[in-house]
């Protein structure tokens, strides 16, 4: 087989080494992630062609198209976009750490935090519920994603300490990880058992994560994030890719282990609680995404850039397929999870045989 | 073989060091001669690699320190460690699919910054790497691909693209077959003899110590018992107290170099006494 290799990218005394395939999957995901946008934005009740889309977004169209592009349609798909991109980070990161498949912040029971401090609100907020209007209005606007990303932070730091021992353990982090994520679901559903049924649906749609509706100020928060971590992410992937030879060897190579392993936390732990804060948990994309764009960049961990693109067309492409070619609504969430979980199988049994083989 | 002059610029003083619970390793002095190979031996246990751990900074004395160039390492930041000292950890893990070039490419983390990560220079020095290691027709293959020898190269290919003056070896030859570890330490030898490399490495193999060494440093539960030469140190008496052993000790015709040749039969003859000296050596290294 031919292997496409790595070019130096040499600007004087700036050097790089760009991987040739990851950088062509990313260019190639990017051209999949416009039309997918494109077709997004065209399609609802008043259908604009596609090319009429692409020329409004580049400054033309009438009056009309720019409102019902540019206004009705375009925050949605943005949202969708920044979060597939920033959850497929997030898993890119915490995978490549612990060098674990599973440890992806939906695994390691972030994403079950943040579900738990969602509904929480929702319950207690409930006009009707026996919280009794204990949060209600302007409140429970801010509320709900504040609760969401709160309870993915309090998850984390939990999941830091407890992992803890001489060191971060990383077979430690995911079996903790995965214990918390249990007992957090649990707490979950008892809150929505003793729940008004009013609320407990509204707590449901939540919880199966929708993109319907969403505006610029559940966009803002993501992309600002996303602004901040992405650069962060960037200068801590050489010291990941040290870090992949293992802990004594990483340190040989001049690695301040606990000051990166804590960066690349920070970071995953970041995203993932806006995204879920933005738009609720979309189960399996922060799981599934990174590992899909190792397989088709071929490296030796997931990559970073192409997870990002793929988190944005799985997503975008949930929406487009909720919105547009399922003959009901279905939310996004299910979507992803009706994708990530046989994946999960999937890798599961293959990881099984190569074992046993 | 005299000690030289000037300091070395690596020494323990006083180390003591262990994991928690009691140390493994207590107020020992040891001096890592500049310019030869050094290795360490005793048996299990008795604190070989944490001393080689402890003198590549990843862990830290609760008292004593570790001296590089006249300063205390722990003073020194460990991007500056790395540029001075490589380490070639036990059992070092690598991705699935890691390409040998990528791994040699890693070496040159230390002497990387963001906006320069693949200088002419790193370049260089990889491919020098590669070929002294003989990996260079191998550096497109996946690691995992590999035979265990040509894996070991790989990984000393990392350490010598480090381009350090200082390199440690912590067992490189274990879980290898006999002729990949006569592979990789003449690959050591070659990196001292031809690249001026000081080195210090963990063996377990005691004709290999004694073959491949100019200092060999035995150790047992946690403190020096011998240094010096391998004609030196390898003695009947040396054997039986540190391994708890009955071995001849030979000269080897070609090298003049002393050969260990464990008495077979010793455990039926006299049980009592290997009993005896196994189960001491046992506790005295227990940890």
């Amino acid at each position: 087989m031919a292997v496409l290799h790595a070019a130096p990218l040499r600007l004087g005394a700036l050097s790089w080494l760009v991987p040739l395939r990851a950088a062509l999957v990313s260019l190639a995901g990017l051209g999949l992630l416009f039309l997918l946008v494109a077709v997004d934005l065209s399609v609802g009740d008043f259908p604009i062609p596609v090319s009429d889309v692409v020329s409004t977004l580049l400054g033309g169209g009438d009056e009309g198209q720019r409102f019902i592009v540019m206004e009705l349609r375009l925050p949605q798909t943005v949202v969708a976009v920044a979060v597939g991109a920033a959850l497929g980070l997030a898993g890119a990161l915490t995978q490549t750490l612990a060098r674990n498949p599973l440890a992806s912040p939906d695994i390691l029971g972030v994403t079950d935090g943040a579900a738990f401090g969602a509904v929480a609100v929702i319950v207690l907020s409930g006009a009707s519920g026996y919280g009794g209007g204990l949060v209600t209005g302007r409140l429970q606007e801010l509320g709900l994603p504040l609760a969401a990303f709160s309870g993915a932070m309090l998850t984390a730091l939990l999941l830091y300490l407890l992992s803890w021992r001489r060191g971060l353990d990383m077979q430690r982090l995911v079996l903790v990880g995965i214990g918390l994520g249990a007992a957090l679901t649990a707490g979950t559903s008892y809150l929505l058992v003793n729940s008004r049924i009013q609320d407990a649906a509204s707590a449901q749609v939540w919880l199966s994560g929708s993109l319907n509706g969403r505006g610029w100020e559940h966009g803002r928060p993501v992309l600002l994030t996303l602004a901040v971590l992405l650069p962060l992410s960037l200068l801590l992937v050489r010291s990941l890719n040290a870090m992949l030879l293992g802990d004594d060897a990483a340190r040989g190579l001049g690695v301040r282990l606990q000051l990166a392993q804590l960066g690349v936390l920070v970071a995953a732990v970041g995203l993932t609680s806006v995204s879920v804060a933005a738009v609720g948990p979309l189960e399996f994309v922060a799981f599934v995404v990174p590992q899909v764009a190792l397989r088709l960049t071929g490296g030796s961990r997931p990559p970073v850039l192409a997870s990002m693109v793929a988190g944005g067309v799985l997503v975008v492409g949930a929406d487009l397929l909720t919105r547009a070619v399922l003959p009901f609504p279905l939310p996004a969430g299910i979507v992803t999870a009706a994708i990530g979980a046989p994946y999960l199988i999937w890798l599961l049994v293959r990881a099984n045989r190569r074992r046993t083989a | 073989m005299t000690a030289p002059a000037a300091p070395a610029r690596l020494g323990a003083e006083l180390v003591t060091v262990g994991y928690g619970g009691e140390p493994v390793v207590r107020d020992l002095t040891l001096d890592v001669p500049d310019g030869l190979v050094t290795t360490i031996v005793g048996p299990n246990g008795c604190g070989k690699s944490t001393l080689l751990r402890t003198l590549a900074r990843l862990l830290k004395p609760t008292s004593g320190r570790v001296r590089l160039d006249g300063d205390a390492i722990a003073s020194v930041s460990t991007r500056e460690v790395s540029r001075r000292l490589a380490l070639l950890p036990q059992s070092p893990i690598a991705p699935d699919g890691l390409l040998v070039r990528d791994l040699v490419g890693r070496g040159r983390h230390p002497h990387q910054r963001w906006f320069s990560q693949w200088s002419p220079r790193d370049e260089e020095v990889v491919e020098r790497a590669l070929r002294m290691t003989d990996t260079w027709e191998l550096r497109d293959r996946a690691l995992d691909e590999l035979s265990g020898g040509q894996r070991q190269r790989a990984w000393v290919a990392m350490t010598l693209a480090q381009d350090t003056d200082l390199v440690l070896l912590d067992e490189p030859t274990t879980f290898l077959d006999l002729a990949h570890q006569v592979e990789v330490l003449d690959l050591v030898t070659r990196l001292n003899r031809e690249r001026g490399r000081t080195v210090a490495m963990v063996l377990h193999d005691l004709n290999l110590a004694a073959r491949y060494s100019d200092v060999v440093v035995v150790m047992k539960a946690g403190a020096i018992v011998t240094q010096g030469t391998p004609t030196e140190v390898f003695t009947t008496e040396l054997l039986r107290q540190v391994f708890g052993l009955d071995a001849d000790v030979l000269d080897d015709p070609r090298t003049g170099l002393p050969v260990v040749v464990p008495v077979a039969g010793q455990a039926a003859a006299s049980g009592g006494t290997v009993e005896g000296s196994a189960s001491t050596a046992a506790a005295s290294c227990g940890t």
